[in-house]
């Protein structure tokens, strides 16, 4: 009698170990997905006529329009870049003190918890949803933008400012200390070395996103270039819309290279 | 190290006098190129306004509360929108990414010379654009609504995943596609045998992430007509109905911080 061994094959070991949670993970995303395209309301015919116009929006590229509207893309683009170097600024500046006051190492229990509340509420709503209300208060202009920006960046800066004070070696700073340090001294020869030149990056990270915002929070009202695209969407001036577009990558491409450049430069 | 002299004492001193005063004039010109900003800024504001602006948000604060609870009942289709903005344009991002990251990463890629910089020039200009305006240009193409939306979000968020993905390829462990190799494994089964299982809980990570992100960018997108809770947003503040925007606004922290929620937990459960 011969004996034949079963024939044992090898498979996989799949990604969800537990085959329930497994099939259920892949049901509920067929039911949601139905639900989810059976719910889309969508206007083909709508859709259809945009080919056509999309056709011509890509065409206007081809050569882009940067010379009839040049004076309002100037004035956007500067006003853009006023708004981010300003709001950058002034947003990293205040979020020096509440960064300090988040991070657990260094302050007193209810400041902590207080810091923190303000953090997690600047960094909840979007810079376009502060920028409308700032538009309702302080009226058309690029200080409503500003202002949001400046909001957005105390919630980023603030909250990796805290993680990083978290995080630093708390044998320099015990050391700072033991010489008699004040606690001025102390921040600033224990904690300050250890954190710069990270936070130097972060802050430059910080004004690229803050460029990209604000070429964004002129389309509710909030100033610089996003105002101008708008308006030359609105008015189906596709060439010019196509020269703003350009003009943003390009900036956009370069400061995130430079600003790539220093943060490697920097660390 | 620089030291001071002061007749006979000599006192540490953190920089040198050159560098402090190479740090001093990286300050002054810093300050001056703020000023310089600060003052176009404020030439084209109306600072009337500014000084009114307190009274004007005890004003608004004021007609916020109540929030119109009723309300609710005309938000959960707007709400279920967003949702779907945010999942279904990820889901598009991640079908267009996987491919572009596979093309970008050095290790994986056909050419170098050839299909590497098309990839990486499709990350970088969609990354460049912010959804907002991806959203802007859709609408005028293919008119308001879900659907414009949901493509704006893909958009945008193919460079991210693309990007975040690329990074992982390349930093997988060769020697395990070396293994896969050495047993005769064809092109297709080094991929799926060797690389993908690699990188399937940085791009499940990455999903997730991107994911919260785009629930955020998608509560916003009804501003300019791509559907979701933002176009009621928008019609209650143009109508002057602040009952109604505060109950909004509400709605938006709810969603955001569930999601947050959401996909911190499946993230540590993956990682």
């Amino acid at each position: 009698m011969s004996t034949t061994s079963p024939v044992r094959r090898w498979k996989r070991p799949p990604f969800i170990a537990n085959p329930t949670l497994r099939w259920g993970l892949w049901v509920g995303a067929a039911i949601y997905l139905a639900l989810a395209f059976g719910t889309m309301e969508v206007d083909w015919g709508r859709v259809a006529e945009g080919v056509e116009r999309g056709h011509r929006f890509i065409a206007s590229f081809f050569p882009p329009d940067f010379t009839s509207r040049w004076d309002s893309i100037q004035d956007g683009i500067l006003e853009s870049m006023w708004m981010t170097i300003t709001s950058t600024v002034i947003g990293i500046m205040l979020s020096i003190p509440v960064g300090l006051g988040a991070a657990r190492n260094l302050a007193w229990r209810p400041v902590y918890l207080f810091c923190r509340g303000i953090l997690a509420v600047s960094r909840t709503f979007p810079e376009i949803i502060l920028a409308i209300f700032f538009v309702k208060l302080f009226g058309f202009g690029p200080f409503a933008g500003f202002l949001a920006l400046s909001i957005g960046t105390i919630g980023f800066y603030g909250k990796l400012l805290a993680e990083d004070i978290e995080d630093m070696d708390p044998v320099q700073a015990e050391a700072v200390k033991s010489v008699g340090a004040g606690w001025l001294q102390w921040l600033n020869y224990a904690v300050q070395p250890q954190v710069m030149p990270r936070m130097i990056g972060l802050g430059i990270y910080r004004l690229d996103i803050n460029f990209r915002e604000s070429a964004v929070v002129g389309i509710v009202g909030g100033g610089g270039i996003g105002a101008t695209l708008l308006t030359s969407f609105d008015r189906y001036e596709f060439d010019s819309a196509a020269a703003i577009l350009l003009v943003i990558i390009a900036i956009v491409m370069s400061l995130e290279y430079t600003s790539g450049y220093i943060r490697k430069w920097v660390q | 190290m620089p030291v001071a002299q002061q007749g006979e004492t000599r006192s540490w001193k953190r920089r040198t006098t050159k560098a402090q005063f190479a740090v001093w004039f990286g300050w002054l010109l810093g300050v001056a190129i703020f000023v310089y900003c600060w003052q176009l800024i404020s030439e084209k504001t109306i600072w009337m306004f500014v000084t009114d602006a307190p009274h004007q948000a005890a004003d608004m604060a004021e007609r916020m509360v109540p929030p119109k609870w009723s309300y609710m009942d005309s938000l959960w289709a707007p709400v279920w929108d967003t949702i779907n903005i945010a999942t279904l344009g990820t889901l598009m991002a991640l079908i267009f990414a996987v491919p572009v990251a596979f093309c970008a990463a050095r290790n994986t890629t056909p050419s170098r010379t050839l299909v590497r910089p098309l990839a990486l020039f499709v990350i970088v200009s969609s990354r460049s654009i912010n959804s907002l305006i991806w959203a802007l240009m859709l609408v005028t193409l293919i008119g308001p609504g879900v659907l414009a939306g949901v493509i704006a979000i893909g958009l945008r968020s193919i460079g991210f995943c693309a990007k975040l993905l690329y990074e992982a390829i390349e930093e997988i462990d060769s020697t395990q596609v070396e293994a896969i190799v050495a047993t005769g494994a064809a092109r297709s089964q080094q991929l799926s045998y060797g690389i993908v299982p690699q990188i399937l809980p940085a791009f499940a990570g990455i999903s997730v992430f991107r994911w919260d992100i785009n629930i955020r960018e998608s509560t916003v997108l009804g501003l300019v007509g791509a559907g979701g809770i933002g176009l009621q947003l928008d019609a209650s503040i143009s109508t002057l109905a602040w009952t109604q925007v505060s109950l909004i606004l509400i709605v938006i922290l709810a969603t955001v911080i569930v999601s947050e929620w959401v996909s911190a937990k499946i993230r540590h459960a993956i990682i």
